[in-house]
């Protein structure tokens, strides 16, 4: 396969970050517990600005609580803020889960979670005490990929303490996905016969229907039960060609021998036959005949889309595992990805890459990991790409270049229901194959003088 | 009620029910899920209009992000505020500090984009590390000839309060370096406005009519180079709470230049506000008073017949208001008015003990009145009063959404000029599509007293 060689850039300062800090994704990941309110140890700011960032994407109430330390708690340590803000929290909120993440102050300050959270246990072991999970996330330290992974690995570690009998069921871990991700997810689980425990389920907690009145912790997320109960399911499915060594999936392996089936996220036809021959494996159930048609569909889309697509330069970004699905998704279409690029470091991006695209891409992308927007704008002005697939963060670059821009993934600030885009299965296939088409017959048709009404 | 915690119970108050005396001004109480940000959010607010600076986060990647490009604050030229820079603190940095980090990150920054002055803002980790900001600046400043200003925008050391006057103090060492032979004895210039969907240039329209000139916009659309010469200018006007209320009393300690408080908002306040200035300088120039009323009179002769029309659907609608500063939301109250609105609670993030008493006298008996409010007690109130608009910024609009009730961004996210007399046209045409939208009859919990409502009219 051929290469493209630009020159690496090696700038020293940040500009237009391509990822965001490690406690956002902790908190992203605590929200798909049922009963869960997020916790961020650390000052007020934190806090707020994430709940305003999450909420410009999902467009719901996002609660999380803080501990809202001041100058003095930063130099005597923040602990008797933390314990305070637990109580506050129970006291309001009533959760059944506190997730109790730390930010860059508490980690510098050297507070140690752990500790105050045992000491808080045996301080107000006479009250009915929510289940407290506490993840180390110090937000100079990796990305919000990192912080979702390390809260699921807490949940699952934390609160799935013992060996259960069998139970029947599979438990999937199913990265940084989009709400509808997850109901899709349910749905093929359902049809092949599976009670599937999906942690974090961020499907209602995230989305939540008009009801009769405000809930202070809206409904849905996986059950603390269900966590608990992970020790005895049938397998663990885990998405994500970067993850971690350490997840809950290799954990549950190891303490109570789950076996992990670690597969890529089903982007494309053969990521999602990948998830597919797993579903049937663990079940011993043949796919339903729903999905063999929804496969038989997204061929046929191929098919007849192939033409608009084909030899198109694409530049994907964002997280990691996402920029690995969308390669291995637009290799089967004949687009060439000229750029992948993901803010976090040191997760193996290239290799996952060239596995998922192995037979089909046409040539390797120039892969980048630790890059801004401004990285990326340096190289992709000479690899002129036709199109753009991330979040709406790379808007101003699609724009200055007069490329599309396909808005996939976390945030979508500036268009309506990225909670909704789907991306998973031959369904999410489709979904994305039909919307990057439709982005480059849009371009097209823009720019024509003729105005094709048939293209 | 169990939604309210005890310990901030002296911070909510019922207008008409006994002597106001807020609690206010105190930290934010640990786990209530508070609306505010930090001293940092402060500090960026303030500054991040001035559109030719480089504004450098000095910290991990998060704050960075966070606030990239977030507000509406629109630039006639240079746009070099809408991007995100951050010296993205690593573990390394951290153990062995960040100086060395954001020295070189100011070399490249200020050689790549060559700004007129660069703002470094320092975090909350920058503060615990205790890397020396004003050496790195002051070093800078001399290397690459442009001032370098450190901000002490540490998030943990207060509220959003005193990130203000950490910006205002970065921003007074600009001042008194320019050149001011060439400005008249009619000069302003605008404070604490941020040219939110570029609403200073309604205002500087309008005393350009009246034949004033505006010096420098601090920060809406600002300049560096204006900012270093606003100390030539006759008066200060300074909007909102206190965002910029420091630097204009700095300005009149050292300088000697007044300051009125204004507010651009609503007829009313953007009326007083004109003749005041109008009133400042009427010795220097007698005409400008007469130029003032033909301005006003025009413009509201355009203004009041549309009101009318909103103003036929709005009457007696309930609305409640939940704002950073507590001075937008005098000029709100008396906005309302004007549509024939009743408002129902107004809640500040960062009010003072004076901006309460305030509103409490210019509020409705019953009207609830709180200070720092969160999720819980907004949702309570909003359903205790049955609000049928409520006005706050992104964090506030899925708790008014999920309760059935209609929402206007007024916070510097928003990107509908809403200031001036224009302004509140479009202010009345926002709050009209945002109550009447036939939306509400099938959200559930309006649902159910809609068919009451057509039944009870049916058999009357």
């Amino acid at each position: 396969m051929s290469k493209v060689k630009t020159p690496k850039p090696n700038f020293v300062s940040t500009t237009n970050a391509c990822k965001l800090c490690t406690p956002l994704g902790a908190s992203m990941a605590f929200r798909g517990v049922e009963g869960a309110i997020p916790f961020l140890h650390g000052s007020q700011g934190c806090a707020t600005y994430m709940r305003r960032y999450i909420i410009s994407h999902f467009r719901e109430p996002v609660d999380i609580a803080s501990s809202a330390l001041g100058e003095k708690n930063a130099i005597y340590g923040g602990g008797p803020n933390l314990k305070k803000g637990i109580l506050n929290v129970m006291k309001k909120y009533e959760p059944q889960v506190i997730g109790v993440a730390t930010t860059c102050l508490t980690e510098t300050i050297g507070d140690d979670v752990p500790m105050n959270l045992k000491e808080f246990r045996d301080e107000f072991g006479d009250l009915d005490l929510p289940e407290l999970v506490e993840v180390s996330t110090p937000s100079y330290s990796g990305t919000h990929t990192d912080g979702w992974h390390g809260a699921v690995r807490s949940l699952v570690e934390q609160l799935c303490t013992a060996k259960v009998p069998e139970t029947g069921r599979v438990s999937i871990l199913p990265n940084m996905v989009s709400c509808e991700d997850v109901r899709h997810l349910f749905d093929i689980c359902r049809d092949f016969g599976i009670p599937a425990t999906i942690l974090p389920d961020i499907s209602e907690t995230l989305d939540g229907p008009a009801l009769e009145d405000y809930v202070k912790i809206p409904s849905g997320g996986t059950p603390v039960s269900e966590i608990r109960e992970m020790s005895g399911a049938k397998a663990t499915i885990e998405f994500g060609r970067c993850l971690p060594k350490q997840t809950g999936g290799t954990s549950l392996e190891k303490r109570f021998g789950v076996t992990n089936h670690r597969i890529g996220l089903p982007m494309g036809l053969r990521e999602s036959d990948a998830l597919f021959e797993t579903l049937e494996s663990v079940s011993g159930n043949p796919v339903p005949r729903r999905f063999e048609l929804e496969r038989g569909r997204l061929i046929d889309a191929y098919v007849d889309g192939h033409k608009y697509v084909f030899g198109k330069r694409a530049v994907v970004y964002g997280e990691e595992d996402l920029v690995v699905g969308l390669c291995a998704f637009l290799a089967e279409i004949g687009v060439d990805v000229v750029l992948a690029g993901t803010g976090a470091r040191g997760k193996g991006l290239e290799a996952a890459i060239s596995r998922v695209t192995d037979g089909v891409a046409r040539m390797a992308p120039e892969v980048r990991e630790a890059v801004d927007f401004h990285d990326i704008a340096a190289e992709a002005e000479s690899l002129k790409p036709d199109l753009l697939i991330g979040h709406s963060k790379g808007y101003r670059y699609a724009e200055a270049w007069g490329v599309p821009l396909v808005r996939v993934g976390f945030p979508v600030h500036d268009r309506f229901g990225g909670q909704r885009i789907l991306t998973l299965g031959y369904k999410g296939a489709l979904n994305l194959f039909d919307r990057v088409v439709n982005a480059v017959i849009e371009k097209k048709q823009a720019d024509s003088s003729v105005g094709y009404g048939y293209i | 009620m169990s939604t309210i915690l005890e310990e901030r119970k002296d911070q909510i108050h019922l207008s008409g029910e006994g002597a106001i005396d807020m609690a206010c001004n105190r930290e934010s109480l640990a786990g209530a899920v508070s609306q505010r940000a930090c001293v940092f959010c402060g500090s960026r607010v303030v500054l991040y209009p001035i559109a030719d600076a480089l504004h450098l986060v000095h910290g991990p990647i998060g704050c960075a992000v966070y606030t990239w490009d977030i507000r509406g604050a629109l630039s006639s030229g240079p746009e070099l505020h809408r991007l995100s820079f951050s010296t993205d603190l690593q573990e390394t940095d951290v153990i062995f500090g960040g100086e060395k980090k954001l020295e070189a990150a100011l070399d490249e920054l200020i050689d790549r984009h060559s700004p007129k002055a660069a703002f470094v803002y320092s975090t909350c980790i920058v503060g615990i590390i205790g890397d020396d900001l004003e050496a790195v600046c002051r070093k800078m400043s001399e290397k690459k000839g442009i001032p370098v200003l450190p901000v002490q925008s540490e998030g943990f050391k207060g509220s959003k309060r005193e990130g203000y006057l950490a910006a205002c103090k970065a921003m007074f060492k600009l001042i008194g370096n320019g050149d001011v032979s060439d400005i008249s004895p009619l000069s302003i210039n605008i404070f604490g406005d941020f040219n939110l969907a570029g609403e200073i240039w309604i205002i500087r329209e309008y005393f350009e009519k009246m034949g004033v000139q505006v010096v420098a916009n601090v920060t809406g659309d600002g300049r560096v180079a204006d900012i270093q010469r606003c100390h030539g200018a006759a008066l200060n006007l300074v909007q909102c709470s206190g965002a910029t209320l420091d630097l204009a009393k700095m300005m009149e300690e050292e300088f000697g230049i007044p300051y009125e408080r204004v507010s651009y908002l609503g007829i009313e306040d953007m009326a007083d506000s004109l003749y005041k200035v109008a009133d400042f300088f009427k010795d220097k120039d007698p005409g400008i008073l007469e130029r003032t009323q033909k301005l006003v009179k025009e413009e509201l002769q355009v203004l009041m017949p549309e009101l009318a029309r909103y103003r036929k659907d709005l009457e007696g609608k309930k609305v409640a208001m939940y704002v950073g500063g507590s001075f937008k939301a005098f000029s709100l109250v008396k906005a309302f008015r004007h549509l024939g609105m009743k408002v129902v609670l107004v809640g500040s993030q960062t009010g003072t003990r004076e901006d309460y008493a305030e509103l409490e006298q210019i509020t409705d008996p019953g009207t609830v009145i709180i200070d720092d409010a969160n999720p819980l007690e907004l949702s309570h109130f909003i359903k205790e009063k049955d609000v049928d608009v409520f006005v706050g910024g992104v964090k506030e609009r899925p708790i008014a959404f999920k309760l059935g009730v209609g929402f206007c961004d007024h916070n510097h996210e928003r990107k509908e000029a809403l200031e001036g007399f224009v302004g509140m046209l479009n202010f009345a045409r926002e709050i009209h599509a945002s109550a009447m939208s036939p939306v509400w009859q099938f959200v559930p919990r309006r649902a159910g007293r809609m068919t009451e409502e057509k039944k009870e009219a049916v058999n009357e």
